[in-house]
């Protein structure tokens, strides 16, 4: 099948900053992919390249197999939801969303009609002779998607698009774009800096750093399995551990006082590794994987407690303790941790 | 917190500038032949300036120099103030910038003197102008207007992000249309008030006219300053208060439309 | 299309302020003569003329006119400086009275400025209505001279530019953080000091764009002079306007516009440096 998009070793420089470096990437129709990335690792870039406000130095971009960079920004059948959102100031709801129909020229019913269609699913009934300026965070971005998505683009396109809501107003919408996407069937590429909002939102993530993307995979996997230091530190909470890989693929941490064994042996090249907190058990066990310390702080944190936990070869070691798991050990108690192979997560880079 | 001496020091720069304005509009409607001395209140200055044909057609000059001087001036320096703020960088772009911000900064004799030398010049060599009247005195004004709206159209562009520019094109707007259906609305309130600016620029200006106009063109403001290099008159005082009553009358519906936009 | 676009105010700006500019220089090192227009520029055989801009250094009368206008465009800046610095912040914290305050600054800027020097005048004069207020008042025996003087042309000066000055403190007034005094008398500043060490450093470039704002139109001005200050008051637009108009020696008008460019090219580059970092 023809990916909906493709991108073949896109690359573009400013000056001598590298915003994308030989990027490769494929989008399935229907798919929701999160473009995930801290600022200035070139995740907008990649979104304007495929919007057309930046034209790559080299590389190619295709849309159901044809040729999109010969084509300017107003001819692309791909459509794009501003992070600022971009509402025209001077028109009305209604006139924002009929704004690209006009531009293609539509008959006046058929307008209307496709108008009354996104204003009711968006649920922006009642506000259409509105001013931007009269709206709420909230509405707006909901003209802003209505806009865009009236458009039926085969690929929509969106930059932080729940960046400017509030944290209450940011789960529900964050659910409804989710459902919006699944109705209109259009793959949507959205770019965000939130690791939780691309985790729960998303098929398949791409994680960009300095220009080239790291890790493309499902959300699950992406958080389990990190592919690279970058990832595992971006994604957060992780305890990454460096040590020196022995010939027979184990790892000997100093930090960690201890020698670590993953499932498999680390492939060469491995240099550290990482851990999740709720991996990780506070009890003894002999042998590999298990290491000493003193718990330095503890944090309670509902379901769980937060400990930080100093181990004897100086690295402090993040551990979630459940609730269920009983009373944690109280700050300054000396305790043995210990974690199963198959928690051993190689990294590389 | 504002200490009293800084509130003292408003008051008394208000009463400063309004006192003499204040009374200069008190004293137009004294009968004394004195101006600034009372004698009954009378309206026998501004029927004496109604028939001062001479007064009546200057001010008649100045406002079609103003008016055209203004829209030739929101033309350029609309273009002007679009080109630099949303052309990017392109070469040449830091002289046109210098060269556009220019009659902000240099003294008004030196553009004046300048812009003599020019017409002068121009006529030298290709015949046109052809002497100097209202045309040059309009073109002088314009110039000097034009750098005012491209810096107020400069900043008002810059203020916004290209974004809304580029939401146009991505909703299959062409460049054109984009720029009539965002850009120029977007500029419109700044064409407005640059077009204002440039125009009353040129119903107040003495030195470019005085430097640009002929014989035949003697527009208010210079006129004004030739009675008051003789001393002040009473007619002067009604024509003042005229004026004023213009200037607010502008300044209140300009007010009225912009509450209601809002 | 978008160069066509570029080349319309790049052409506009070329003729009639590039090539004007260009003209002046030109003329300041030409020759006077009796043909029309009544100069020889450089290339009609002479060659270059330096005696326009060595007679402004040399003649005494010149080189005072240069130097008068300088002092009086400081004087009148840094008395509008003093009027205008209260009344910036003071507009900026007026609340909801802020617009119309604004308003009522800006609004004499809009009656025009020959109405206001007229209104001096009426003021000021010998029958004007200062004088007669003080001799109903049995203060003075006759009229004072008021008009003509050194101190007409100030204050016309000042109330003709006080609304530019009030601008730039008013605008860098309104960005100051309320936050940042408040800070200040929490940590044990009186509202003096908090003013002086606080919020005055903050405003300083404002200030200083204030000062150049007043000071470099002011240099130049040709007409206040002309209409309140003393007739000797030989300043550099008055002179210009003599040898220009009366005198008809284009040369020497040119030189001392140049002269005039050339004083002024430092405060106009730092006025440009402060409003790019304001």
């Amino acid at each position: 099948m023809t990916p909906r998009l493709s991108l073949r070793g896109v690359s573009r420089r400013f000056g001598s900053v590298a915003a994308l470096d030989h990027v490769s990437l494929d989008v399935p129709p229907g798919e929701f992919l999160a473009l995930l990335g801290g600022s200035g690792s070139g995740k907008s870039t990649l979104l304007r390249v495929v919007a057309g406000f930046e034209a790559p130095d080299a590389g190619a971009v295709e849309l159901d197999g044809a040729d999109l960079l010969a084509l300017p920004p107003h001819r692309r059948p791909v459509n794009m939801m501003f992070q600022s959102y971009a509402l025209f100031p001077h028109m009305s709801v209604a006139a924002n969303i009929a704004y690209g129909l006009k531009r293609e020229g539509r008959p006046r019913a058929e307008i209307a009609r496709r108008l009354e269609e996104a204003v009711a699913m968006l649920g922006l009934a009642g506000l259409e002779s509105r001013r931007p300026h009269a709206l709420s965070g909230g509405q707006r971005q909901r003209v802003a998607l209505a806009r865009a998505l009236v458009k039926r683009p085969r690929l929509l396109l969106l930059d932080e698009p729940l960046g400017a809501l509030d944290a209450n107003l940011r789960e529900r919408t964050g659910f409804e774009l989710r459902a919006i996407q699944r109705e209109s069937g259009a793959a949507f590429i959205m770019v965000t800096h939130d690791q939780a909002e691309a985790l729960a939102l998303a098929d398949r993530v791409a994680v960009m750093d300095r220009g080239r993307l790291v890790q493309v995979a499902p959300p699950r996997e992406v958080y389990d399995r990190p592919a690279t230091r970058f990832v595992a530190e971006f994604l957060g909470a992780a305890n990454i551990l460096p040590g020196t890989r022995r010939p027979d693929g184990a790892l000997d941490c100093p930090g960690a006082g201890c020698t670590i064994r993953a499932a498999d042996p680390l492939p060469e090249g491995a240099e550290a590794i990482a851990l999740r907190p709720e991996r990780i058990r506070i009890g003894a066990r002999p042998g590999e994987n298990s290491a000493t310390g003193t718990v330095e702080e503890a944090a309670f944190r509902g379901e769980s407690s937060l400990l930080l936990i100093r181990l004897s070869g100086g690295a402090l070691l993040r551990v979630s303790h459940a609730e269920e798991d009983g009373v944690p050990p109280p700050r300054g108690s000396r305790v043995r941790v210990n974690w199963d192979a198959a928690s051993v997560v190689p990294l590389l880079g | 917190m504002i200490p009293v001496w800084v509130r003292a020091a408003l008051w008394a720069g208000l009463a400063f500038l309004w006192l003499p304005v204040a009374l200069l509009v008190a004293y137009a409607f004294s009968g004394d032949p004195v101006p600034f001395r009372w004698g009954g209140f009378s309206l026998r200055w501004f029927t004496a300036l109604a028939a001062n044909e001479r007064l009546l057609e200057a001010a008649w000059l100045s406002l079609r120099v103003a008016g055209g001087a203004a829209s030739l001036a929101v033309l350029l320096g609309g273009a002007t103030g679009w080109v630099l703020a949303r052309h990017g960088p392109f070469a040449g772009r830091a002289l046109l910038g210098t060269l556009a911000g220019a009659p902000l900064v240099l003294p008004e004799v030196v553009t004046g003197l300048s812009l003599l030398l020019l017409f002068v010049a121009l006529e030298g060599l290709t015949g046109w102008p052809a002497g100097r009247g209202a045309l040059t005195v309009l073109l002088a004004h314009a110039t000097l207007g034009s750098a005012y709206v491209a810096v107020i159209v400069q900043s008002r562009l810059a203020s916004r992000d290209r974004d809304l520019e580029e939401a146009a094109l991505d909703l299959g707007a062409t460049p054109a249309t984009s720029f009539a259906t965002i850009t120029l609305p977007l500029m419109a309130p700044s064409l407005a008030a640059g077009w204002l600016l440039a125009f009353t620029l040129s119903l107040d200006d003495v030195v470019l006219a005085s430097f640009t106009s002929g014989p035949s063109g003697t527009t208010l403001p210079v006129a004004l300053f030739s009675m008051l290099r003789l001393g002040m008159t009473p007619e002067v005082n009604a024509l003042a208060t005229l004026l004023l009553l213009a200037a607010g009358l502008t300044l209140g519906i300009m007010g009225l439309l912009l509450q209601r936009r809002d | 299309m978008r160069l066509a676009l570029r080349l319309l105010p790049g052409l506009w700006l070329a003729l009639l302020v590039a090539a004007p500019l260009l003209l002046v220089g030109i003329i300041a090192l030409s020759w006077q003569d009796e043909s029309v227009p009544p100069y020889s520029p450089p290339w009609a055989g002479q060659g270059l003329n330096p005696a326009n801009l060595r007679l402004l250094l040399e003649d005494p009368y010149y080189r005072d006119a240069l130097l008068q206008s300088l002092t009086v465009a400081a004087g009148t800046a840094a008395l509008c400086l003093l009027l205008a610095a209260p009344m910036g912040i003071a507009i900026a914290r007026a609340g909801r009275w802020r617009g119309m305050l604004l308003g009522a600054v800006l609004l004499p800027f809009w009656t025009g400025f020959l109405i206001r020097i007229g209104a001096w005048i009426g003021l000021l004069r010998d029958e004007g209505w200062i004088n007669t207020l003080l001799a109903g008042l049995g203060l003075t025996d006759g009229p004072i001279p008021l008009l003509y003087t050194d101190g007409a042309m100030l204050i016309g000066m000042v109330h003709a530019y006080l609304p530019f000055a009030v601008l730039p403190v008013f605008a860098a007034a309104t960005r100051l953080d309320p936050m940042l005094e408040q800070a200040a008398a929490d940590l044990g500043a009186t509202p003096g000091r908090a003013f002086l060490t606080v919020t005055l450093p903050q405003l300083l470039p404002a200030l200083a764009a204030a000062f150049l704002l007043v000071f470099i139109p002011a240099a130049g001005e040709y007409v206040i002079p002309e209409l309140l200050g003393p007739p000797d008051a030989t300043l550099v637009g008055r002179v210009l306007f003599q040898e220009f108009f009366q005198n008809r020696d284009w040369p020497v008008a040119g030189a001392l516009a140049v002269a005039l460019l050339l004083l002024l090219i430092g405060p106009i580059i730092l006025f440009q440096r402060l409003g790019r970092a304001a």
